[in-house]
């Protein structure tokens, strides 16, 4: 019977209260200050890129192409308009490939072998340093066709988003309860309709913050393009040409003994950060929009 | 209308446990069936195996024949074809998060390619009224996640989305056991007015609740159809003696 139980006493001593206060303020304190501590280097960056790159950023360099050595002047509009380009090339080639590699991982290959292949060489292929890629590519589509190209940067930058996505997308789909599946099936609706429409849309947010994440990236990434889209001092849009990049730029200027290309390497560096904030932001802000009251 | 179902011989396993042996029984149309039994029995994995779900598990494996109407849905039927016949409501209720209340009801008919938005409002409408959802939510179809609303209203929303197909039969696992009285009264008050058009088939830890909304009632124990009857003969002059003793409290 319950009653025959004794309770220990649940009064709390004096010293077990300040012992309890005291780890409370102390928990507290480590967790805020480990939230500082992840925030002082990105601060540090972005003011120290601020404080170097800002006075370099005029009309001219967002409307002007390199200038000769020597010159004064010049901008990196090329840069710019050709980062955009591969960033395309390979958000095209690398978001749906990622997400039907993940939509199979998760959804259709469970237990499977090649299921577990993909998810292994995914994870071995996050690991490849980024130059071996740029040789591999350059291996693939460089040499045969004889020149460096758009194509090929783009090519290289879209294979090294492809695992992040796959795994992201992956684990993203297997967070959907098993309810919300049945609840589609149970509907009659055909297997692949209720993945793509009903899980996939449910997993959407935390699949999205995956491709962000490989875009970012690859954004920065400089290595793959080195002998890919090797980088172009003129205007060039096409698809098969050298086309130049804001990293590829950048490292060109930084490693330059000129203090006026100094100046601009530190300005790219800053419209580079940039423009990656401000695409992840309006992509989070599209994605955002559609998302109703009170939905988890 | 509704459609009578028709089991013979009904064998389930999850991979090597046996869980539904040799069930035969026929559920009547237009009327409400209630399946009771102890947590293990069996009787959820038995109306999984009315719509053909409980193969949608890895392990799950089933062997028999289930006739819905006139139709052997093992050898003559799709899974997907017969879920569209057949409704089904879950314990838990489990509304697609991101779409709103409206998206929520037209999903099965929009999922099977209706595209008429005139068609897909009546639909809409007539399926919230027969849940008796219509007046709570009226106002906010297209602006309220159907995850925003509460527990009661979320399940009457399931039912709601089922309903939206136009089934024959309705399944129901133990739709009410995760809502608080008021929502439960509101389901059971639903099922009495759904069971004329549907053929209705519940799941319930609730014996009262059995007694209240259906006219036959089966006992399952340890995976086998121990009986099943007219309701009231089940409660108050039971053939079997575990039957007497399960709603006598004497076990389970």
């Amino acid at each position: 019977m319950a009653s025959n139980i004794v309770m220990p006493p649940l009064r709390a001593r004096a010293s077990n209260r300040l012992w309890r206060v005291f780890a409370n303020h102390l928990a507290t304190t480590a967790a805020v200050g480990s939230t500082i501590l992840v925030m002082v280097p990105l601060i540090a960056i972005f003011g120290y890129l601020i404080y170097k790159g800002a006075s370099s950023l005029n009309l001219a360099f967002f409307t002007q192409i390199p200038k000769p050595v020597g010159e004064a002047g010049g901008g990196m509009a090329n840069s710019i308009l050709g980062s955009g380009i591969l960033l395309a090339i390979a958000s095209l080639m690398g978001v749906p490939i990622g997400i039907a590699g993940g939509i199979y991982v998760a959804e259709f290959g469970r237990n499977k072998r090649l299921a577990n292949m993909v998810r292994f060489t995914a994870d071995v292929l996050n690991g490849v340093p980024s130059i071996v890629m740029g040789i591999a590519v350059y291996t693939l589509i460089v040499v045969p066709q004889k020149h460096f190209s758009a194509l090929a940067g783009g090519v290289a930058l879209g294979i090294m988003m492809i695992p992040t996505i796959t795994r992201t997308t992956e684990e993203m789909l297997l967070m959907v309860p098993l309810n919300v599946r049945e609840a589609a099936l149970g509907l009659g609706v055909p297997n692949w309709r209720s993945v793509l429409s009903i899980t996939l849309r449910t997993a959407s947010p935390g699949v999205i913050t995956g491709c962000m994440l490989a875009f970012a990236r690859v954004a920065g990434e400089t290595a793959p393009l080195l002998f890919t889209a090797f980088g172009n001092q003129f205007w060039s849009s096409s698809v098969n040409e050298p086309i130049a990049a804001l990293p590829l730029q950048i490292f060109v200027y930084a490693i330059s003994p000129y203090d006026e290309w100094h100046r601009l390497a530190w300005g790219g560096a800053l419209v580079l950060i940039v423009l990656i904030v401000v695409s992840v932001a309006l992509v989070r802000y599209v994605a955002g929009r559609g998302v109703l009251k009170g939905a988890s | 209308m509704g459609v009578e179902i028709e089991v013979s011989d009904l064998n389930a396993w999850y991979g090597t446990n046996h869980t539904l042996q040799s069930i035969s029984l026929r559920i009547p149309a237009n009327h409400a069936t209630a399946l009771i039994g102890p947590s293990g029995c069996g009787k959820s994995t038995f109306v999984r195996c009315l719509n053909r779900m409980h193969e949608t598990n890895p392990i799950g494996r089933v062997t028999g024949t289930v006739r819905v109407g006139q139709v052997d849905i093992y050898a003559q039927s799709s899974p997907v074809e017969i879920r569209r016949r057949i409704g089904m409501v879950f314990q838990r209720p489990n509304p697609f998060p991101t779409m709103s209340i409206y998206d929520n009801v037209a999903s099965g008919l929009r999922l099977n390619g209706y595209r008429n938005r005139k068609v897909l409002d009546e639909v809409v409408e007539r399926s919230l009224q027969q849940a008796a959802l219509w007046e709570e939510v009226k106002n906010d179809l297209k602006k309220k996640s159907g995850a925003s609303l509460s527990g009661g209203q979320q399940q009457r929303l399931c039912i709601a989305r089922a309903l939206a197909v136009d089934p024959e039969v309705m399944l129901m696992d133990e739709p009410a056991s995760a809502l608080d009285p008021v929502s439960t009264a509101k389901i059971e008050d639903l099922i009495f007015q759904l069971k004329s058009q549907y053929t209705i088939v519940i799941v319930t830890h609730n014996m009262q609740q059995a007694a209240r909304v259906a006219e036959n009632t089966g006992f399952f124990l340890n995976g086998k159809l121990v009986e099943f009857d007219a309701t009231h003969k089940i409660f108050t002059n039971p053939t079997d003696k575990r039957t007497e003793d399960y709603i006598t409290g004497r076990f389970g």
